[in-house]
């Protein structure tokens, strides 16, 4: 017991048993990528059946099944685990630390992930179907008119809620209490301090979310009345719930992306990330905000004109501390010296994108103009340009820019630029004529649509196939990489990167940090 | 920044204003397949000017920022031969684009606010309408003092041919129904949405209408219709199954025609009243019951009985068993489950014809007659 | 906690490998696709049928906790054989107080809830706003007040009147559980409830500075007490369950207030027992094991803020779902 200084063990069992944050956050991260293709083809079906007016392909149940389970699999399954990996791998590398806080735990959070999205996905093959209330699961939709294997979704929900918590309480504990001496919180890189609030973002919010299902499982099973105005209660109490978890799950979404891009960014500026405590702040403000905004997801539920009122304001304000990251973002790259390998290329067109879809969010955030944009395309159009361009460039951003790191071998550039200029160019196809059918009245969430929506639908459809094939070069330049890679062993991979990670050998050696390093 | 810099920007603006002039154009021209359409009522003009301001705002800060970043790009790349500058804060320039934004957001909730308050604004209305979500159709429900209502479903009228596209798709594929709601023009009207089984909103982009139809609650807002004309608008909350197949059509009429078309529905309304007295030949309940059958039960119950989200009818127990068993699934629904009670839906006569055609068509070939009568006696009897 | 205290390195404990992780999931799930099958079977199934539901959640539920009993068992173990660094221990420390602050946000939504339907969904549905027609037309004859004895169903007579979807028929509470309706004040139960919690708190606290002062058999009086309290607390609140059910006509059916008063006071009950059971079993470390000092005594420090925390909850309980 105690002695570290071998490498991983052999097998199976080093992935089962692992309590090495390398190890996990590996794990992490291919779940994720392998969530992100099964939610991916479940979008692929969506397209595919919306190619064309008229039901060609599925029936509209199912329809309705695959919307749901790919909006639930991509926001719990593909993005946030992604985010997790990452902060396994590198939270320690950054703050100078030998491992996680927890790593018994760590572990754990892990395991639970895969048997529960196996869970979630074989309600496809139950009796009744899947869950087919939106990822929303509005009430009583999810409730009185349910299928039955709404219960095991419920179950589902809290064990990954569970999952969540142990995740996040253990980054938490790391970074407050695993930082190399002189590693002060204003010198952490800005990818901890966002892991950071994101991490608070979730051990506050995620309990809100099992109380939701909770009230749903005993409005199903047990004879209360929450969701149901006959005793008393209310479906739109639910919602007020849902988003008050689900407007920080946004934000638990795009923060740490905020982080990696600000990490990526100075690198290939060659150039000190500009405002570095207004980020810090502009990041507490955000998170701060995510808890008084919830209710612009329903500004057409009914709600009193002064709430109304008060919601508006609110979320509008977000836009003053985001633009403070955007407009930091680019003084960075101001008189920098720029290259253009594949992680800067995601992370600009991650800037450029994101900034589109903040845009479109403050649009919805006006309350009037929503009574219009509300449950239409526009909103889908919104929230991929802020989750797709938003979260998943910078995902990938973060995959070229550490993969070599990780595993000393360097991806292919070409196929690497190749990659983002599809990439971008299929997603701007999906979703940017989303903006136009929304606005001209189509609704979200319908197997089939009236003709003067079919031009632009048709090229989503066109778009999102060259999107998700894209990918598919990815993922081979990610193996070919770890298999075959062109060797490296530069500590510092990219010359304008800081921070501590670039001061370990490369690859990095399978235990960080024994002895912690000595920051200035 | 030099004369490259504004050149940059001008090219970097051009297009962009040509799309907004393309946009701006396109919605003025009627041709509202990329913009939100400023719709016929004065709400709907102000939140399309609402909408345009704030994109026009959102644009220009766009250009703005990109502008500096593809400057930047271009002309601060390593390939130049630059050297980085060293600089990484400016608290004067950090506290500018702080306060900068914040300021622009306000003058966009002066308008916002304003518009909302109008929104809310809930004087008395001439006419009210109960609007009330079913899954998947809408009933109007018309209340004045005198006490007469009106109240009828309205139904996709799509037929499931064009649906699966073994016939061509009509011009308004999926925007048409059986009833539409009959409005009289300019005149102040009050909606009280509602809904029956779960959570529907009912939107008109046209008439800048959009409120969910929440079960157990009433939620309320007006509008004044301005010309005549047909709309049509889609449920906008996921509401099962049929979510994407329970259309609006509104059609805002004169007065004059108004009043003639809710004295024929009051008439027809009697008739129905009649005709619950009368007793019927198997024919001519099989006919009616086809239609009330597509109306209501194809979507569940399949075209020919075959079943879906509800249980096949063809050779259903209940089908070929005890009549007053089915009249009692027919009218009282089963619950928990999609299947609805029919009883408030249906008038008697129509629930005869219907539970007729169920216990006859399919292959179920009972031969029994069910009189409207005897949906009466069921009703009573409960 | 800006600056690290000591310059002075201590080497972090990273556990070798272990199968912990993997035992307690495969419990875990189990468990909860029993118990998911259990409600099914109950709601949609098949009376007739016999199913493995029991089974599988029993099976889960037995390996979820013998895991959770061996994780445990060698975290402490590990703190006996000195493996613990001081800063690991406060990796612990901070993981309770997180852990307890998730806590704190799941009551949170049930107060919240409890505030939303008593103060706005009660008043619009006996027609407060837009002009009373949501009452005139949707539940007429209404009236709001709380405790909600009458359910707006139940107001406008029944399922058949109204076919506002639920899943069966809301009753109402024949009485309500505020002091208004208790015989006398020694017989309100709710009253002893908080007596003895506000007790056990204290009792908690007196063994925390015994063994603060290195007074082994006091701590164990002092914990044993507080463990006998809060056995006694779970079953006055039993009692007050029993007499809800069988006197009071207050059931998990009977509309939003039974519903709101089942969901706080059981999460609340469910919590008690939760603490109780980490007391008790400091109480055997502590007089079995003879384990706990002075200076290293987190197992117990760390269930007694949960039990503290608990305790406040209550006190809030208390407040707005009893007296206010
Ligand atoms: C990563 C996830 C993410 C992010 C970051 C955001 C960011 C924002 N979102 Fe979005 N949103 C979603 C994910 C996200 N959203 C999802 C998933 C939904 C739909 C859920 C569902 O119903 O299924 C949704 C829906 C949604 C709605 C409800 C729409 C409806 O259903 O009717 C609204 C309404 O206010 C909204 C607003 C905003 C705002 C104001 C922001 C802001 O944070 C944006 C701020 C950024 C900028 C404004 C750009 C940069 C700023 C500048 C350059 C400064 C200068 C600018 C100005 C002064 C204008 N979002
Ligand atoms: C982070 C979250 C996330 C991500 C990444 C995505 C990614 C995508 N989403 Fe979306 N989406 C949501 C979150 C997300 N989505 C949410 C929350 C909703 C709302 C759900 C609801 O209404 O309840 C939604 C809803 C939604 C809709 C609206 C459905 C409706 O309202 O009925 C559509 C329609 O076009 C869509 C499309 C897509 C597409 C084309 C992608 C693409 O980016 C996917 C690309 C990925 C792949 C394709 C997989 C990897 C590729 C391969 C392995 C290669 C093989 C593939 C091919 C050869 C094609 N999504
Ligand atoms: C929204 C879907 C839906 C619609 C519309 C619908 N039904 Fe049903 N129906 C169901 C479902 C679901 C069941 C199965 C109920 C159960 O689980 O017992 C059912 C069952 C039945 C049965 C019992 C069949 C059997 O043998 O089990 C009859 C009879 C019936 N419906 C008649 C009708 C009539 C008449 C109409 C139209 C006026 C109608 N249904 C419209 C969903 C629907
Ligand atoms: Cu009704 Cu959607
Ligand atoms: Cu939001």
């Amino acid at each position: 017991m105690g002695d570290h200084h071998h490498g991983p063990a052999k097998g199976f069992g080093r992935w089962l048993f692992t309590t090495n944050h390398k190890d996990i956050g590996t794990m992490y991260l291919w779940f994720s990528f392998a969530m992100f293709i099964l939610g991916g083809f479940f979008a692929m079906v969506i397209r595919a059946e919306l190619f064309q007016p008229g039901m060609q392909l599925i029936d509209p149940a199912f329809f309705n099944q695959m919307t749901t389970l790919h909006g639930l699999i991509m926001v719990f399954g593909a993005i946030m685990p992604s985010f997790v990996g990452l902060a396994n791998w590198l939270i320690p590398m950054m703050i100078g630390a030998p491992d996680m806080a927890l790593p018994r735990m760590n572990n754990w959070s892990f395991w639970i992930l895969p048997p529960t999205f196996l869970l979630l996905a074989s309600t496809l093959f139950m009796e009744g179907g899947a869950p087919a209330f939106g990822w929303t699961f509005y009430a009583p939709l999810s409730t009185t008119y349910a299928p039955p294997s709404v219960t095991f979704f419920i179950f589902s929900v809290h064990v990954l809620g569970l999952s969540s918590i142990m995740g996040s309480i253990n980054i938490i504990a790391t970074v407050m209490n695993m930082r190399a001496p002189g590693m002060t919180y204003m010198k952490m890189p800005l990818f901890v301090w966002t892991w950071l609030i994101t991490a608070f973002l979730l051990v506050a919010v995620m309990p809100v979310l099992a109380g939701a299902v909770t009230m749903m499982l005993m409005d199903i099973h047990f004879g209360t009345s929450f969701f149901s105005a006959a005793g008393g209660g209310d479906p739109v109490l639910f919602q007020h719930v849902f988003w008050f978890f689900g407007h920080p799950e946004v934000y638990i979404i795009i923060l740490p992306a905020f982080g990696v891009v600000s990490q990526i960014i100075p690198a290939f500026s060659r150039k000190p990330l500009f405002g570095y405590d207004s980020m810090v702040y502009a990041t507490a403000s955000i998170a701060f905000l995510s808890f008084i905004v919830w209710a612009h997801h329903m500004y057409t539920v009914g709600m009193p004109v002064a709430g109304e009122l008060f919601f508006m304001y609110a979320t509008m304000l977000i836009a003053v501390p985001t633009g403070v990251k955007v407009f930091n973002w680019i003084s960075t790259m101001w008189r920098g010296a720029m290259t253009f390998e594949t992680p800067m290329l995601f992370s600009i067109g991650f800037l450029v994108l994101f900034t589109l879809g903040g845009f479109t969010g403050l649009m919805l955030s006006i309350a009037p103009a929503d009574f219009q944009y509300h449950d239409s395309y526009f909103v889908v159009a919104h929230f991929h340009y802020v989750m797709v361009a938003g979260a998943v460039f910078s995902m990938t951003a973060a995959i070229y820019f550490w993969l070599p790191k990780w595993c000393g071998r360097m991806y292919n550039e070409t196929m690497g630029k190749t990659h983002f200029w599809i990439s971008f160019i299929g997603f701007n196809l999906t979703f940017f004529p989303q903006h136009f059918v929304g606005l001209a009245g189509m609704p979200r969430r319908i197997p089939d649509y009236a003709l003067q929506f079919a031009d632009f639908n048709m090229m989503s459809s066109i778009g999102a196939f060259i999107y998700g094939a894209s990918q598919i070069l990815f993922l081979y330049n990610v193996i070919a990489t770890i298999v075959a890679g062109e060797p490296t062993s530069e500590e510092k991979v990219w010359d304008g990167a800081e921070g501590l990670e670039w001061t370990l050998p490369t690859p990095a050696p399978y235990h960080t940090f024994e002895t912690p390093p000595a920051v200035k | 920044m030099g004369f490259k810099a504004k050149r940059l920007l001008q090219l970097a603006l051009a297009p962009v204003l040509l799309l907004m002039g393309v946009i701006a154009s396109a919605a003025d021209g009627g041709l509202s397949s990329i913009n939100m359409s400023p719709g016929v009522t004065e709400v709907g003009r102000q939140i399309y000017d609402l909408h345009m301001i704030i994109l026009g705002i959102c644009v220009v800060i766009g250009v703005l920022v990109f502008g500096v970043m593809f400057y930047s790009i271009i002309y601060h790349r390593k390939s130049r031969g630059v050297t980085p500058a060293t600089f990484h804060e400016s608290t004067k320039v950090e506290i500018a684009w702080t306060i900068v934004p914040f300021i622009i957001l306000i003058a966009m909730a002066v308008p916002a606010t304003t518009t909302l308050l109008d929104i809310y604004d809930n004087d008395e209305a001439q006419l009210n309408v109960i609007v009330k979500g079913y899954q998947w159709k809408w009933k109007y429900e018309y209340i004045n003092e005198e006490g007469d209502n009106v109240a009828f479903f309205s139904n996709l009228r799509t037929p499931q041919a064009e649906i699966y596209n073994t016939e061509a798709k009509g011009e308004n594929y999926l925007l048409e129904v059986d009833e539409p709601l009959v409005l009289p023009a300019n005149t102040k009207i009050r909606f009280l949405v509602t809904a029956n089984d779960v959570i529907h909103s009912w939107w008109v982009p046209q008439l800048a209408v959009k409120r969910d139809a929440i079960p157990g609650f009433i939620n309320e807002i007006s509008t004044r219709t301005a010309e005549e004309g047909v709309y049509r608008g889609q449920c906008a909350e996921l509401c099962g199954k049929d979510h994407g197949f329970m259309p609006i059509v509104v059609n805002v009429v004169s007065k004059e025609e108004y009043a003639q078309w809710f004295a024929n529905k009051q008439a027809e309304a009697k008739e129905v009243n009649d005709l619950m007295a009368q007793t019927f030949v198997m024919d001519d309940l099989m006919t009616r019951g086809k239609s009330v059958y597509e109306r209501n039960c194809l979507a569940c119950h399949g075209a020919n009985g075959e079943g879906g989200v509800g249980t096949p009818i063809a050779g259903s127990a209940i089908a070929t068993g005890d009549v007053s068993g089915h009249l009692d699934i027919g009218i009282n629904g089963v619950p928990g489950t999609a299947m609805q009670a029919f009883g408030g839906q249906l008038n008697d006569v129509d629930m005869a014809a219907v539970i007729t055609y169920q216990r006859n068509a399919f292959g179920n070939n009972m031969g029994d007659l069910i009189q409207p009568i005897d949906v009466y006696n069921h009703k009573k009897g409960q | 906690m800006t600056s690290q205290a000591s310059t002075e390195y201590e080497k972090y404990y990273v556990p070798e490998k272990s199968r912990l992780a993997i035992c307690a999931t495969a419990g875990l799930i189990l468990s909860i696709f029993g118990a998911a099958s259990i409600m099914n079977d109950m709601t949609f199934g098949d009376p007739e049928e016999s199913t493995y539901s029991w089974s599988i959640f029993l099976v889960g539920l037995f390996f979820f906790m013998a895991t959770l009993f061996s994780w445990f068992k060698i975290a402490i173990d590990e703190n006996i054989a000195g493996l613990n660094s001081a800063q690991l221990k406060k990796s612990y420390v901070l993981g309770m107080f997180w852990f307890i602050f998730s806590e704190v946000m799941f009551f949170f939504v049930f107060f919240a809830t409890l505030y939303y339907v008593r103060s706005l969904v009660g008043p619009w549905l006996a027609g407060d706003g837009e002009g009373g027609r949501m009452n005139y037309l949707l539940w007429e004859g209404f009236e709001y007040a709380w405790p909600m004895m009458e359910t707006p169903q139940e107001a406008v007579g029944g399922a058949a009147v109204q076919p506002i979807a639920n899943n069966g028929a809301f009753t109402s509470a024949h009485t309500s559980m505020a002091f208004a309706d208790a015989h006398a004040w020694y017989a309100w139960l709710p009253m002893w409830n908080t007596a003895v919690l506000l007790t056990s708190s204290l009792t908690c606290h007196f063994a925390h500075t015994n063994i603060l002062k290195g007074d082994r058999s006091k701590f164990n009086r002092w914990l044993g007490i507080t463990v006998a309290l809060g056995m006694f607390f779970l079953y006055l609140q039993f009692m007050e369950y029993y007499e809800a059910y069988e006197l009071f006509g207050l059931t998990l059916n009977s509309g939003i207030y039974g519903s709101t008063f089942f969901m706080l006071t059981g999460f609340h009950g469910f919590h008690v027992f939760m603490g109780m059971t980490m007391l008790l079993i400091q109480l055997l470390r502590s007089v079995i094991g003879k384990q706990f000092t002075a200076e290293d005594h987190f197992g117990f420090e760390a269930s007694s803020w949960y039990w503290h925390f608990v305790d406040v909850v209550w006190v809030f309980l208390f407040l707005f779902v009893y007296i206010l």
